[in-house]
This record gives C-alpha cells, sequence and structure tokens, in this order.
C-alpha cells in the first residue's frame, strides 16, 4: 500500500505550500481584488522562478513531466491561500492543447502559456456556431475572461482556440461576487477560430485538468478554513475559557475535518486514477469535483460563524474563501450534476 | 503514491480468495453469507477452528503462536477476501483482535503459553468487560471491585453490552482493585473464565429483535492471582493499549460487507422504480462516493507508516463509517417504501435492509459515540482544550 506522497511528492508540497503562504498574502490578493483578478507578479514568479506551471505537462512538450498528482498537490497550496492566479485556464488550456492540439498549436502556445507569458481562459457552451473559420456567440461568465490572451471555447460541436485580440471578440469585464477569479462576458461575432485538432481528447483534458484543479483548490482551502479557525478558537477567550474548549464549537471544527479528510481522499484518488489510467477514474473525478465543493463551501461557513462578527468584516480573509467556495460549487458542473453522472454510473438512465 | 497494492500482496490475495471460497463452496457452505453475529454459533465456532488448522486464523501474528507474521497489507486483503467471500465475521474476533495481541504485548510468557493457542485455535473465545451501567462513554470511572485475597481475585460490580458473553469462555475485566481510587488510576485488568457460579450472563434486547449485547453480573467471581494483564493499579494503560490495536486491519472488510448492503439498495431500487427518483438518484450515488471515500481513506491510513506521532485522519475514521452506515439505513428504508417496515418472519427477524436500518442506530454508538468522536478529534488531531470535567 503506497497511497502516500512519495518524498519527492512531499517536497514538492513543502515548496508549493511555503511559495504561496509567503507571496500569496491577504495584502497582495487584496490588491489583485482591487485591479483585474491576477496577481501578475506572483504569477510570473510561479511560472518562471518557481518553475512548477508546467507540472503535468509532457517534458517533450515543454512542460515539466510528473502527472496530476503533483498538478493537484499545488493546487491545493494555491487555493489554500485564495491566490489570484489564472492557474484554473492554464490547468484546462495547456492540457486541451496538450492532448487535442496540432503540433502548430501547441508549439505556439504552450511555452507562452508555461512561462506565463500568455494567460489563458476556458469555458464550455451548450451550442456555438462554426462556420469553419470564425466562431460566433455569446460565453458568460468565463472565468478570468477579462484577462486572457487566449481562449480556448467549446460545446457539443467542437473545441477552438480564439485570440483576446483578434478582430470581432468583444470582451466586458463582469464585477464578481468572488473578485479573486472575476468573470467576464466574451461576445464573439464572426472571431477567427481554430479549431483543436482532436476536440473529443482536448475536452476530455479540459475535464481532468478543470475539476481536478478545482477540488484540489477547494481541499487546500477548506483546509486553510480550519486551520485558522482552529487558531482562533484556541486565542479566542469568553466565559473565561478559550473558545475552543466549548463542545458546541469543537464538534463542528471535528465535522470540518472529517470532511476534509475525505475530500484529501477524493481529490488524491481522482489524480491517482487519472495518472494510472485507472477504471474508477472517471467517478473519480466526479467524486471529487462534487464532494470537495461542498467540503469548501461547508467549512468556509462555519469559518464565518465560528469568527463571530469579526468573520463577517470586509477586513477579515474569510470572506475570500467563502466567496471563492460558492464559485467553485457551480464551475464546471455543480455537486447534482456531476452526482448524476456517479448515478449513471451505478443505476443507468433514469427512465 | 499509488492506488493498488503490489504484485505480491495481489498474488496473496489470490491464494486467500482461493482458499476462502472453496471452503464456502464445500464444508463450511452452511454458514455462507450469515450477517448476524449470533446465528449458528456453535458451527462457526467449528470453522474458526478450521481456520487455525490451515493457519488463517491469526495471520498478524508471529509464527511462533499460530499466525504467519503477516505484513499489514497481508492482514488487509486477507480481511477484504474474507468478507468478499461470504464468510461470517469472526465470533472470536474480541480474542484474535484485541485480548491476543494485548497478552502478546503486555503478557508473561506463562500467559502466553497459557492463553494464545486456545484463542489462536478458535477454542476460547473471549469477550470485552469494559463498559458499565455508570461508566459508558466515560469509562474511566468503572465501579466494578476487584479485591486480592489470598491466591485469587474477587470480584464484584455488573458490566454492559459485553457482546457474545453468552458464547464465550473468557471475559477482560477492567475493574478497580483500589478502594476509594477514582478516573484512570487503581484499576486492574484481570482475564476470568465466564464458566462459574459467581458469574450471570442475561441478554439485552436489541431495538431489532436480536440479543447479541449482554449484562454480566460479578457476585464474588473469582480468578486465579496471576490472572491480571500489567501491574496491580495499571489497568489503564491495558486498556488503552489495548484499543490502540485496532489499527484498521479490518475497515476493508468491513467495506466490503458495506458494498454488498448498498448494492442491495441499488437493485431495490432499480426493482422498484425508485432508481428514477433523482433525489435518491443524488442521495445513492452520495453513498457511492462515501463509500469510495472510505476506501481510499483506509488505504491512506494503512499507507501511513508513521507511527511516531498521532494519525489525526486516521481518528476521523469511525465517525466516518459510523455516519455513513446510519445514512445508508435511512435511504434503504426510503428506496423500499412502507413494505419495507413489514417482516414475513413471526420472531420479529429482518432481511438485511431493515436490519441495516435498525441496527445502524447502533453504529455512531458503541465503540465511542459520535460525540466521543469529536471530542476526540477536536483535542488529539486539532488540539483544542478540554471542556473542564466535573468531579461527580
Amino acid at each position: 500500500m503506497e497511497f502516500a506522497f512519495t518524498e519527492e511528492q512531499a517536497m514538492i508540497a513543502e515548496t508549493a505550500k511555503a511559495f504561496f503562504a509567503e507571496n500569496a498574502t491577504s495584502e497582495r490578493t487584496r490588491k489583485a481584488m482591487a485591479n483585474d483578478g491576477v496577481d501578475r507578479e506572483l504569477w510570473a514568479n510561479f511560472c518562471t522562478e518557481l518553475g512548477l506551471s508546467g507540472v503535468g505537462i509532457d517534458e517533450a512538450l515543454g512542460g515539466a513531466g510528473l502527472g496530476m498528482v503533483e498538478f493537484a498537490i499545488i493546487a491545493e497550496a494555491a487555493g489554500a491561500q485564495v491566490a489570484a492566479v489564472p492557474m484554473l485556464g492554464l490547468a484546462m488550456v495547456a492540457r486541451a492543447l496538450a492532448a487535442g492540439g496540432s503540433d502548430a498549436q501547441k508549439a505556439e502556445w504552450l511555452p507562452k502559456l508555461i512561462s506565463g507569458e500568455a494567460i489563458a481562459a476556458c469555458e464550455g457552451m451548450p451550442s456555438l456556431d462554426f462556420d469553419g473559420a470564425t466562431l460566433t456567440g455569446v460565453i458568460d461568465p468565463v472565468p478570468h475572461g477579462a484577462v486572457a490572451d487566449l481562449f480556448v471555447f467549446v460545446s457539443p460541436q467542437g473545441a477552438w482556440i480564439v485570440r483576446a485580440d483578434a478582430p470581432g471578440v468583444a470582451i466586458t469585464a463582469h464585477t464578481t461576487m468572488d473578485q479573486t477569479r472575476p468573470f467576464a462576458r466574451v461576445t464573439l461575432d464572426k472571431a477567427a477560430a481554430e479549431p483543436l485538432a482532436d476536440a473529443g481528447a482536448a475536452i476530455a483534458a479540459i475535464h481532468q485538468g478543470g475539476w481536478i484543479c478545482l477540488a484540489a483548490e477547494a481541499l487546500g482551502g477548506a483546509q486553510a478554513c480550519l486551520d485558522r479557525t482552529v487558531a482562533y478558537a484556541k486565542e479566542r477567550i469568553q466565559f473565561g475559557r478559550p473558545i475552543g474548549s466549548f463542545q458546541a464549537y469543537k464538534h463542528r471544527l471535528a465535522d470540518m475535518m472529517i470532511e476534509i479528510e475525505q475530500a484529501r481522499s477524493a481529490v488524491y484518488w481522482a489524480a491517482c486514477a487519472a495518472d494510472e489510467g485507472a477504471e474508477d477514474a472517471a467517478m473519480a473525478l466526479h467524486a471529487a469535483k462534487s464532494f470537495c465543493a461542498d467540503t469548501y463551501f461547508m467549512c468556509a461557513g462555519n469559518m464565518i460563524q465560528l469568527h463571530g462578527g469579526i468573520g463577517f468584516t470586509w477586513e477579515h480573509d474569510a470572506h475570500l474563501f467563502f466567496k471563492r467556495a460558492r464559485s467553485i460549487q457551480t464551475m464546471l458542473g455543480n455537486g447534482n450534476m456531476h452526482r448524476e453522472q456517479v448515478a449513471m454510473m451505478v443505476l443507468g438512465e433514469a427512465a | 503514491m499509488k492506488l493498488g497494492f503490489s504484485r505480491a500482496e495481489e498474488d496473496f490475495r489470490a491464494e486467500c480468495a482461493a482458499w476462502l471460497k472453496g471452503q464456502m463452496a464445500g464444508e463450511f457452505a452452511d454458514i455462507k453469507g450469515i450477517t448476524t453475529l449470533t446465528a449458528k454459533a456453535e458451527r462457526r465456532k467449528e470453522w474458526e477452528q478450521q481456520l487455525a488448522a490451515h493457519k488463517w486464523s491469526c495471520i498478524g501474528w508471529p509464527e511462533e503462536w499460530g499466525g504467519r507474521n503477516a505484513s499489514l497489507a497481508q492482514q488487509v486483503i486477507f480481511a477484504e477476501e474474507y468478507a468478499r467471500a461470504g464468510v461470517p465475521g469472526r465470533v472470536n474476533h474480541i480474542g484474535i483482535e484485541l485480548a491476543g495481541p494485548t497478552i502478546l504485548a503486555f503478557g508473561t510468557d506463562e500467559q502466553k503459553k497459557r492463553f494464545l493457542p486456545g484463542i489462536a485455535a478458535g477454542q476460547t473465545i473471549f469477550c470485552q468487560g469494559f463498559s458499565e451501567p455508570d461508566a459508558g462513554s466515560d469509562l474511566a470511572s468503572v465501579r466494578t471491585k476487584a479485591r486480592l485475597e489470598g491466591d485469587k481475585w474477587v470480584v464484584n460490580g455488573q458490566k454492559i453490552w459485553t457482546s457474545l458473553a453468552h458464547i464465550s469462555d473468557w471475559i477482560f475485566v477492567v475493574s478497580r482493585s483500589e478502594e476509594g481510587s477514582k478516573g484512570p488510576k487503581g484499576l486492574t485488568f484481570l482475564m476470568m473464565p465466564l464458566d462459574q457460579p459467581g458469574i450471570d450472563v442475561r441478554g439485552i434486547k436489541q431495538i431489532n429483535g436480536d440479543a447479541e449485547f449482554n449484562e454480566t453480573f460479578f457476585t464474588d467471581a473469582t480468578c486465579p492471582a496471576d490472572s491480571l494483564i500489567g501491574a496491580v493499579g495499571g489497568g489503564w494503560q491495558i486498556a488503552m493499549g489495548l484499543l490502540a490495536f485496532e489499527r484498521g486491519v479490518s475497515t476493508l472488510g468491513q467495506q466490503m460487507g458495506f458494498r454488498n448492503e448498498l448494492d442491495a439498495i441499488i437493485a431495490a431500487a432499480k426493482a422498484n422504480g425508485s432508481a428514477n427518483d433523482p433525489l435518491i438518484r443524488q442521495r445513492i450515488a452520495k453513498a457511492e462516493i462515501g463509500l469510495r471515500l472510505m476506501r481510499y481513506g483506509a488505504l491512506r491510513m494503512l499507507s501511513n507508516t508513521d507511527h511516531s506521532k498521532i494519525d489525526g485522519a486516521a481518528l476521523t475514521y469511525k465517525i466516518q463509517w459510523a455516519t455513513w452506515r446510519r445514512n445508508l439505513g435511512e435511504l434503504a428504508m426510503d428506496v423500499l417504501g412502507q413494505m419495507g417496515e413489514v417482516t414475513d418472519n413471526p420472531e420479529y427477524e429482518w432481511d438485511m435492509l431493515p436490519n441495516l436500518f435498525l441496527f445502524s442506530r447502533s453504529d455512531t454508538i458503541y465503540g465511542g459515540t459520535n460525540q466521543i468522536q469529536r471530542n476526540m478529534i477536536a483535542e488529539r488531531a486539532l488540539g483544542l482544550p478540554r471542556e473542564p470535567r466535573g468531579d461527580v
């Protein structure tokens, strides 16, 4: 039984954790929130100095090799600080290119994405109108849509690359509840679009990268909510005792930990199953996305409640976790959708 | 990080699976699939002797005491295959999993020679005398008294929830040997034969109509002076050491039973059309996800080789499975509908799913209630301060 981090994986975890804890501070994240939602210096450092942006992408394609387990470790660390970085777009688009792009598409975009020179965003729509050269439709909302240089849009009919600066692309930034990953509306009016060579493979890679990224982020965020609330519970005195000594309080913290440990199993089951091509890999992805999102929201809600009034203030970081958690719950399919996929696997289609 | 077991471990799995399957298809076919703890107890004792004869009784023990020195992974695999083959649970699981390892760790050479061969061979069945009517969650407040008189201990008091005491041979008893002592001090851990005039075992009928639990009364009951494990007054350390032997070996086997229960619900839902109800579908999906996460959680716990510090994640396992299973029982009744509340057995015996619904109410109580589990997680894993304790 080796369902535990290897030494190398433990080292990556330590490095990534330290990097985000030190650099993705509340102050810097809030600065990004007041701007366009990206801490560009942080992202540049992550991509170049730390060199972890290519994890999970083949070395032959300019990536750093390794797999989804290592990628999840990094996304978990970023999520723990609600870091304002375009990691989700990278997770989906770089994988889509690697799995379904042509050689020219890979060569043009992967180095720029991995170096942080270009920011990517990705979104799916029930239908988009492709005429063989251009794409028309409204895609709304697109996470990090206003800062992206490159989009991959998918619909059941295919998957396409669209440059943000192409004629016919109009981007309107939304004021978004989660300011660490704000949305934009992208309107395409006969915008130049390049189909990805293998749309099926690209979409599968987008699902894998996106769901694991969000699940791991949620795990990191949930654990941070617990850690920060535990610290507060030990400090804060009421009725002459630390509030963490009251069972009504500590039991909620215990409940958070019970969910988080399951979420941890879910993330690393999904990541491992993806890397190994295990037969339960598809179920693992749906399980991880739905379970971790719910866990994060439960923990972030508890964080506010257990901090009392201060937890409801703008000044405290609790709302950063809470809003990110809410956002993740709906993003890339809500819990009911993912659980229905699991239900299909065990019960078949509903009559 | 890897999901599965090694090649050698899978070979071991194939070996035990083949043997167990053969037994359940042959000489012991009549006990295959029994899920209650009490049914056909005599035949099950014979089965456990058969296990011992083939060295499958206590594979984690050292070879000199009838074991195979099996690794943790092998023990887990064996437990999983044992359950998969439909073999009923061990009548002597307290002996094999708790009493034996306790004697191995803390007993004298003489005690090892006296007890271990019988436990391994399935001939000495043990039960556990911990809880009392006034010492449940607060185990350290036991009042059953033991005093040394010449060459024997004389014990008076009452134990409760002594599972399977009515079919056991021996009981280990946490007793208060120091007059006037309180809490974990002044306790002594004794091994007592049940077959004596001073011990009276009375069954307790449970909400599902079965009677696995007992009250065990001690009225000048005796055992020889050398029946204690550890030191006089050192019983609490032994009791705590004993509870630590549960290192999760049985988890995957237990989950195999849960798998069967969930499969029965899935089959029932498909058969009666409730599989088309979107809310039932969501709940079945949640149950499926929960069961898978339990498995991978257990594998994470078992893969952790650092035993120098508390494994916080492992502390969450009991409440996780107990709560999952209680929810599963409720889901079963919603799937079955009103006829789930009807049995065609005039003795008030229930099929698997209604029995699951009733029995699972005990899962969140025995072995530490959900509330005690939350205290343990909060205090031991999260390091939160204890709630001040009363002095009554």
